[in-house]
């Protein structure tokens, strides 16, 4: 494989040399070379339902230099307002495939937390991360992108969060792409220790003509007691392909919230997938999509119960509009072993136009006797006689109808956990159904 | 509008399915007045007020309406309810994930226009005392609209948004059904504190019950599907006495129903 514009190697050569250029170790690098080997003979993901075989995910430049900010000041004003807040302290920026900005404030340095770019944190912390990463959480040899992400993988975050450690304010990460035939693999590593408290946002965006292939792999792993919340947020642009894989291992006792937003204005894969391994888990995973366009996306969530006591809840809701289409896969699974589990989902696909395009599948999977589970699924277009409703109450077709969206939606957007965020995503969605 | 409402329908003929249920109905509403419009099950009462409002399964084929001499039946159902016209609908939709007070402010503004909307405060002010007036509880406002509301609980929903909107020409249909004895009273307070000549009635029931509570200054019988008899409140009585086997005799109505004809 080799990138034609720019000459740029797609190779094995190319990898030693941008592990060199990050100063990693050798694990490190025999890590990438082993996913590398691999890679041929892995096959590409099969999401349901969902065909990606003429999706872009190998025909890019896979390293571009980016230069540092000394202030997010220096952002563009869009970006600037994905910020939230005032609040630029634990705030960490990459730009491509170049960290370019990252701030810990003292108060948490001296608790020794840990907020820095994945290769400083390879070299400083080598042990933690050689623990954490793409181990436990994503394997590089579950598919071709996964291993792919392993290979090229550059810059990245690493928060580490000691134990009994509580941080109020948010961690922001934001991943920025830009330019064209441009590959990038932002990767967001999260270690919360027993008993510890974290809040994490992070932004996935990209300006309006960037045309790009990201591949971009989260990784969060919730110790016994702590308590997680995060939230992704993908704003693509059209000229993207973005996969976006996310493990999480949940502990004992230990509170998992999720929110996704999924609005991109391209083509999307994403998948969330979160183990509870300790018994008394919880975990909590909405997602929200809105397409347009003729935009597909696929949106996989799944849990695994193995840990007895544990419960788990999603929510997904997708507004498609034009000839948006959408696949929204949920899957329960309760493990031989994880008694008193308790599992539900719901998918819900609300559809705007006669073109547009839903489906919902849950499905439940289920190894053990003494266990809960419930699921929902619906698939269906704005009601005649709602509209009706509202309307006879003076309301125009459209505010009629921008209120049954953001009745159907609002649900998940209310658990967006700062509301300069929650705006900032009721614009982007007001934006894509506008 | 400072004028006196009208409400005018002449010969107004409206089907569903390509099955015509109302045949010719003739009826002035003007503000102040209070009309009660009677008649048995399956005779055309609802399909009367559905038909006015605009309801999507419902079409005119015949007639004309005007509300304070414009045509309604060219308005969209929007543009109607802007003009003043109000509808208490006898099953209310349940909107998830929208507020009562989100919707009743979206509604009280579009009715006021652009330009002339209340302050969150005044329209909260408002809203307080309206729902004291109607004994509703205070987390009614941010409960989603009608959403698991009990038959009751809808009916006060209903009344609420009528007194919110102030509209010039108020129909309830079946508003009373449903209701026990303290809130038909509730109910009909809630209309009665609208009384004035800016607001007309126009009240479709088959019970006499709400009208001992609210008078109607006239009453009309619907059968077959148009109105057939007429009277002032003394009829309401009479058929709350002696039911309608009269009228139908009086008429020659063997079935008064629009469903077993064609």
């Amino acid at each position: 494989m080799m990138n034609v514009d720019t000459g740029q190697r797609f190779d094995r050569e190319t990898i030693i040399q941008l592990s060199q250029s990050q100063q990693e170790p050798d694990w490190m690098l025999q890590r990438r070379l082993r996913a590398w080997d691999r890679i041929g003979q892995l096959p590409f993901p099969k999401p349901e339902k969902t065909r990606i075989d003429r999706w872009n995910f190998t025909d890019f430049q896979p390293v571009q230099e980016e230069e540092g900010l000394a202030s997010p000041e220096e952002l563009p004003e869009e970006l600037r307002s994905y910020i939230s807040g005032d609040e630029t302290d634990n705030l960490f920026i990459q730009k491509n495939s170049s960290p370019i900005f990252c701030r810990l404030s003292r108060e948490l340095l001296a608790q020794g937390v840990l907020f820095m770019d994945l290769p400083t944190a390879v070299r400083d912390h080598g042990e933690l991360v050689q623990k954490y990463f793409m181990t436990d959480g994503i394997q590089p040899e579950e598919q071709k992108l996964t291993a792919l992400h392993a290979a090229w993988v550059s810059g990245g975050i690493f928060l580490y969060v000691p134990k009994d450690v509580t941080v109020e304010t948010p961690f922001q990460v934001l991943f920025w792409a830009k330019g064209k035939g441009i590959g990038t693999f932002p990767h967001l590593l999260v270690v919360a220790e027993a008993g510890s408290d974290v809040n994490v946002v992070a932004n996935y965006i990209s300006d309006p003509d960037t045309e790009a292939v990201i591949n971009g792999a989260t990784e969060v792993f919730a110790g016994d007691n702590s308590r997680v919340r995060i939230a992704s947020l993908h704003t693509q642009g059209q000229g993207v392909t973005e996969a976006a894989y996310r493990r999480t291992v949940v502990g004992r006792d230990a509170d998992l919230k999720w929110i996704v937003g999924d609005l991109n204005s391209g083509k999307t894969l994403s998948d969330n997938t979160t183990h509870m391994k300790g018994s008394g888990g919880n975990a909590r995973i909405k997602g929200i999509t809105v397409g347009s366009g003729d935009q597909r996306s696929n949106i996989t969530s799944t849990v695994y119960h193995w840990g007895t006591h544990t419960e788990s809840d999603m929510t997904v809701r997708g507004v498609m509009k034009d000839q948006a289409q959408t696949i929204l896969n949920g899957i329960t699974k309760i493990e031989k072993g994880a008694r008193k589990a308790n599992g539900v989902q719901a998918e819900k696909v609300l559809m705007l136009s006669e073109e547009a395009r839903g489906d919902a599948n849950p499905i439940l999977l289920i190894d053990e006797n003494d266990v809960q589970a419930g699921h929902a699924a619906s698939v269906g277009r704005i009601d005649p006689i709602q509209m009706f409703y509202l309307m006879s109450r003076g309301l125009t077709r459209q505010e009629a109808e921008r209120l049954l969206i953001f009745g159907f939606v609002g649900p998940i957007l209310e658990t967006i956990p700062f509301e300069s965020l929650r705006e900032r995503i009721t614009s982007v969605i007001e934006r894509k159904l506008g | 509008m400072s004028t006196t409402p009208k409400l005018t329908i002449k010969d107004l003929q409206v089907s569903i399915e390509d099955k015509e249920i109302l045949n010719g109905v003739n009826l002035e509403v003007k503000g102040g007045e209070i009309h009660a419009i009677m008649g048995p099950n399956g005779t055309g009462k609802s399909t009367l007020a559905q038909a006015l409002m605009g309801h999507p399964r419902y079409e005119v084929t015949g007639g004309s309406v005007s509300l304070d001499g414009e045509d309604l039946l060219e308005m969209e159902v929007d543009e109607r309810a802007r003009k003043g016209l109000f509808l208490a609908m006898q099953y209310p939709s349940e909107i998830s994930g929208v507020t009562n007070s989100d919707f009743l402010r979206s509604a009280v503004n579009a009715r006021r226009g652009e330009g002339n909307e209340l302050s969150i405060m005044k329209f909260m002010k408002q809203l307080d005392k309206k729902m004291d007036q109607l004994g509703m509880d205070e987390s009614f406002a941010s409960r989603y609209l009608n959403e698991g509301f009990s038959g009751g609980e809808k009916k006060r929903n209903e009344i609420l948004q009528m007194l919110m909107l102030e509209p010039r020409i108020a129909i309830l249909d079946e508003i009373d059904s449903g209701l026990d004895i303290d809130a038909l009273k509730v109910v009909a307070e809630g209309v009665n504190s609208m009384r004035s000549p800016q607001t007309g009635f126009l009240i479709i029931t088959h019970y006499q019950r709400l009208l001992n509570y609210v008078k109607p200054d006239f009453v009309h019988v619907v059968m077959k599907g148009r109105i057939v008899k007429s009277g002032g409140p003394e009829l309401a009585e009479r058929l709350e006495a002696e039911g309608y086997d009269w009228v139908k005799e009086e008429l020659g109505i063997e079935d008064e129903t629009v469903e077993s004809q064609s």
